[in-house]
């Protein structure tokens, strides 16, 4: 391990040299041996250092740009008008801006989990020491696979932690600096830096989430992690509740500590919403989550929290406003959303709490987790017997306020579902509340219609108003999220996903801002699980799988074992807890592969690349951490899907399949360039459908590398999803049968004849060993 | 005017290049017939917009018989098939790549479209794919044929009543088969 700022004072050395009095040596950094395994050769690779891999996949996967703004205003030249083929003041083209802001948000992405990172290190140094000891998984070695990827490094202490971060806050200072004027002004090397927060963005997840299941007691890896309860329903009303928001859980354990040290369990309720409370979950199972982010707004203005905590990311700014509302005290948490709220850090609790419960302040900010508890707890419980659950909307005032409606649309042009709001009012009028009960699950709970009404009239309150008169309340139970994936799974199935006999690994990441309602990832995750994928869960996707039920009254959670294995669906965390989706593909090429890990980015990406059939699915993807997340696989060569609102991230990367020249590959046995066919096809596509995206997470799990055996099975699932969703047979199979080994077996007549008719010619699309790097090549002709 | 111009979704409002109305139905019917190589694009959107024929996908498969090429999005070919109608399928964002490339020879190899009209695809999507064309693709035209201003395209029906939109609908169809 490297320690950095060594510091060593004698105050008389003697030595052959001579005698020296009060001498001070000071060394920068001490690398310790100790890891067996030889430095790769790229240690904190700096902005520029995988320029030609990048380069390598963005000249297969092509930006599309769809500028979302056709000026830039970041300087006091502009605005400048950038459409088309005009140039801005500083010469910078409509390409080069759009990459621009896409590596801008990939920077704000990695620089929240990186910030974040950053609080939990340091106070669980303070509290736990720099010399605790990592204990990350079960059965596991490779205990931070992206920190030793990208650093060379191997974590054993919490302390140790501290150079991988640091490492990534320096980059970031050097990416967001890109961005200024008069900086990078070629677009691929843009996306190149939008890559490369990406990967700074995983190494500080894995430091967030291996820090806090090291001292917070989470689980470990294990498939069998215990079940909680999700939903409306779960929220046991007669307690005091506890509403916490957000992604940082250390003032929520601080709660939760309170609450154990005290015994006050049966009598206050912990819900949360978001990544806060999936960590809760993992502290202690009977921290209840509510929902995912998308449903702040509906919980508060339900009016069931008595005192709402936030901690930081994905937050209604306008959260205090909200809750005072209702009544409900609000306590902020961190320095990066402090909303305005008067620091009472350091105060004595009984203070604070009076001042709550009081009403003289709508809120306060405790910056020290370990004080929040106390603070929190006693508030709650003073709040409930005062609890204005009364204030939410009653069904007389519903009536009374859609009767108000002029009908003007704006609330359907404010939607970004395009929802028909207005119908529904229309209809509410009428004291019929079928049509707002029907959209409320689509319902994204932005309150953009709210905003937009000139009556203000409350619509997110209708809408769940609507839904609590038809019953849609339940309780689902959810299995905690498990952490890492652990060695012994990897040793298991690593096979089977590299010769695609699993025919692969999809996971469903990321935020809550679908087109028709969280029920569509259910639909995804069921049907690769039927169809025996690995299916990975994390953040709001993996709080969505659970709230839809089948016919036997049964989720997904209860359907399938949490197994990193064909037909497990794995609850892995939260937000955070993603670095250990990209860490099963790194340990993929590692454990399984015996590829070398330290500090080896390139060979490692160009396996999973060529070998892991694995997809990232991101239905709802929101926000500026999810495209850094994504950006974190595109470079490791791992495609990603989003909904139709990821469109709005302003660009895919695409792959033309119709042009073979783009899809040569070198075999790493021969040195021979070979043309392998279109797999994977994209590198980052938006999904107009759900039937869409799952015919396309199925073709995009399809490698070069695959066996003949499991090339057959993954184009089984191919067409079979594509008869099911469209009704007909893919119309490029051509492109992914090898040799006619690789035809499933019931159908080979049939699709010989078809690819036969199309030119189809066996030999014509390499079975190699693939590889992009011309390094990899054994024995050069 | 300005009511025409008012965009189907409040913030996606218009850049220095903003389409252009298309001031009669029969404008619109003109550039269909008139365009050299033109392409309807529709959206998955489509079988939930309800018009004089049924559907939207039922207004299309009219003017598919009436010799217009259409092209489906997302699933949406299923239920032309459904219906019995063949036309072509591209996932939307591979369209849209697809058609900033002057070299591309199109569905059916028959060389590069100068024209393409949209309907029936998710607003934003639709706004964002033009936006892609209006400022990677120059050479092509682009007409947005929805019920709701499409600032990006070249040439837009605008945001018109639901009544009107239908009959404007129903008049370029009955345009092109009279043709």
């Amino acid at each position: 391990m490297a320690n950095k700022n060594v510091k060593l004072k004698f105050d008389e050395l003697s030595s052959a040299l001579g005698t020296f009095k009060g001498l001070e040596i000071q060394i920068g950094r001490v690398v310790d041996e100790e890891w067996e395994e030889p430095m790769g050769p790229t240690p904190f690779p700096s902005v520029g250092t995988f320029r030609d891999w990048d380069h390598k996949l963005l000249n297969r996967y092509k930006p599309f740009y769809m500028p979302f703004c056709d000026l830039c205003c970041l300087c006091t030249f502009g605005k400048c008008d950038l459409t088309g083929d005009k140039k801005g003041a500083c010469g910078i083209t409509m390409a080069a801006q759009q990459s621009r802001i896409v590596m801008l948000a990939c920077c704000i992405g990695a620089s929240t989990h990186c910030a974040h990172a950053r609080h939990m290190l340091t106070h669980l140094i303070e509290e736990y020491g720099k010399d605790h000891k990592l204990d990350v998984a079960i059965n596991t070695n490779v205990e931070a696979p992206n920190m030793r990827l990208v650093c060379g490094i191997k974590p054993k202490t919490l302390g140790d932690l501290e150079e991988a971060l640091e490492y990534v806050e320096t980059q970031l200072v050097q990416l967001t600096a890109a961005a200024h004027t008069g900086q990078e002004g070629d677009n691929l090397d843009f996306e190149s830096k939008a890559f490369h927060a990406g990967m700074l963005d995983h190494v500080a997840m894995e430091v967030a989430d291996v820090c806090q299941i090291s001292t917070l007691g989470f689980p470990k890896g294990t498939a069998d992690a215990p079940m909680t309860e999700i939903g409306f329903g779960a929220i046991d009303t007669s307690k005091a509740v506890i509403m916490c928001i957000g992604h940082n859980v250390l003032p929520s354990v601080d709660i939760i500590d309170y609450l154990m040290e005290n015994n006050l369990f049966d009598t206050v309720e912990v819900g949360g919403l978001c990544c806060t409370a999936h960590d809760n979950s993992r502290y202690d199972k009977r921290a209840k989550i509510m929902g995912p982010i998308s449903w702040q707004l509906r919980y508060i203005r339900s009016g069931i929290a008595d005192v709402v905590v936030v901690d930081e990311q994905c937050l209604r700014t306008d959260i205090v406003e909200e809750a005072q509302k209702m009544g409900a005290p609000v306590i902020a948490t961190s320095e990066k959303s402090m909303l305005g709220l008067p620091n009472r850090t350091h105060h004595p609790a009984d203070k604070v709490v009076e001042e709550l419960v009081s009403g003289e302040t709508p809120g306060v900010l405790i910056l020290e987790p370990r004080e929040v508890g106390e603070v929190v707890v006693k508030t709650a419980l003073k709040m409930k017997p005062k609890r204005q659950g009364s204030k939410a909307l009653q069904l007389e005032k519903l009536i009374e306020y859609a009767q108000t409606c002029r009908g003007c649309m704006d609330c359907v042009r404010a939607c970004p579902n395009n929802l028909p709001i207005m119908e529904a009012v229309k209809a509410a009028a009428e004291g019929n509340l079928d049509a707002l009960a029907e959209i409320q699950p689509k319902c994204v709970g932005c309150g953009r219609c709210e905003s937009a009404c000139p009556q203000e009239i409350p619509v997110v309150s209708f809408l769940t108003k609507a839904a609590a008169e038809k019953g849609m309340t339940g309780s689902y139970p959810i299995r905690v999220g498990r952490g890492a994936v652990t060695d012994v799974e990897i040793r298991e199935v690593g096979r089977g996903i590299v010769f695609g006999e699993i025919p692969g690994v999809v996971a469903l990441v990321g935020c809550a801002n679908y087109p028709n309602g969280g029920e569509e990832v259910a639909k995804i995750a069921d049907e690769f699980l039927k169809r025996n994928f690995i299916v990975l869960a994390t953040g709001c996707s993996a709080m969505d799988i659970a709230l839809t039920r089948d016919e036997d009254g049964q989720n997904l959670y209860e359907k399938y074992p949490g197994n990193f294995d064909a037909g497990g669906l794995v609850n892995i965390g939260s937000c955070v807890s993603n670095a250990h989706i990209t860490g099963a593909a790194i340990k993929i090429a590692n454990i399984f592969a015996k590829r070398p890990l330290r500090a080896n980015y390139e060979e490692i990406a160009d396996y999973i690349y060529n070998r892991v059939g694995a997809v990232g699915v991101a239905w709802g993807a929101m926000s500026q951490k999810a495209a850094s997340i994504a950006s974190g696989c595109w470079r490791l060569g791992i495609p990603v899907i989003v909904g139709p609102h990821g469109s709005k991230y302003r660009r895919n990367l695409l792959g033309r399949a119709d042009k073979e020249e783009d899809w040569v590959t070198i075999d790493a046995r021969t040195g021979e360039e070979k043309y392998v066919g279109p797999a994977p096809e994209h590198l980052f596509y938006a999904a107009e459908t759900i039937e869409e995206a799952m015919v396309m997470t199925a073709k995009l799990s399809m490698r070069p590398n695959d066996t003949t055996k499991g090339r057959a099975v993954k184009l089984s699932h191919y067409i079979d999803l594509h008869k099911k969703y469209y009704d007909s047979m893919p119309d490029d199979l051509h492109l992914y049968v090898r040799v006619e080994a690789d035809v499933p077996f019931t159908m080979k007549e049939e699709i010989l004849g078809i690819i036969k008719e199309k030119g189809w010619v066996e030999g014509k699309i390499g079975l190699l060993d693939p590889t992009l790097l011309e390094r990899m090549v054994r024995g050069k002709q | 005017m300005a009511a025409k111009m008012r965009t189907g979704q409040t913030a996606e409002i218009a850049g220095p290049k903003s389409a252009l109305l298309i001031p009669q139905p029969k404008v619109a019917a003109s550039m269909l017939k008139k365009a050299k190589r033109p392409l309807l694009v529709v959206g998955s959107d489509a079988p939930n917009v309800k018009t004089n024929d049924g559907d939207l996908v039922d207004s299309i498969i009219r003017l598919h018989k009436a010799g217009v090429t259409v092209v489906a999005t997302g699933h949406l070919v299923k239920i032309f098939r459904d219906r019995g109608a063949e036309v072509h399928s591209m996932q939307f964002m591979n369209l849209g790549d697809r058609l900033r490339d002057p070299g591309w020879m199109g569905l059916d190899g028959g060389g590069p479209y100068d024209t393409v009209f949209f309907v029936g695809a998710p607003y934003y999507m639709e706004w964002l794919v033009q936006s892609g064309l209006k400022n990677f693709a120059p050479e092509l035209k682009t007409v947005s044929l929805g019920n709701a201003y499409q600032p990006n395209a070249s040439w837009s029906m605008g945001s018109l009543p639901v009544k009107d939109w239908l009959n404007a609908l129903d008049e370029i169809i009955k345009e092109l088969e009279e043709a």
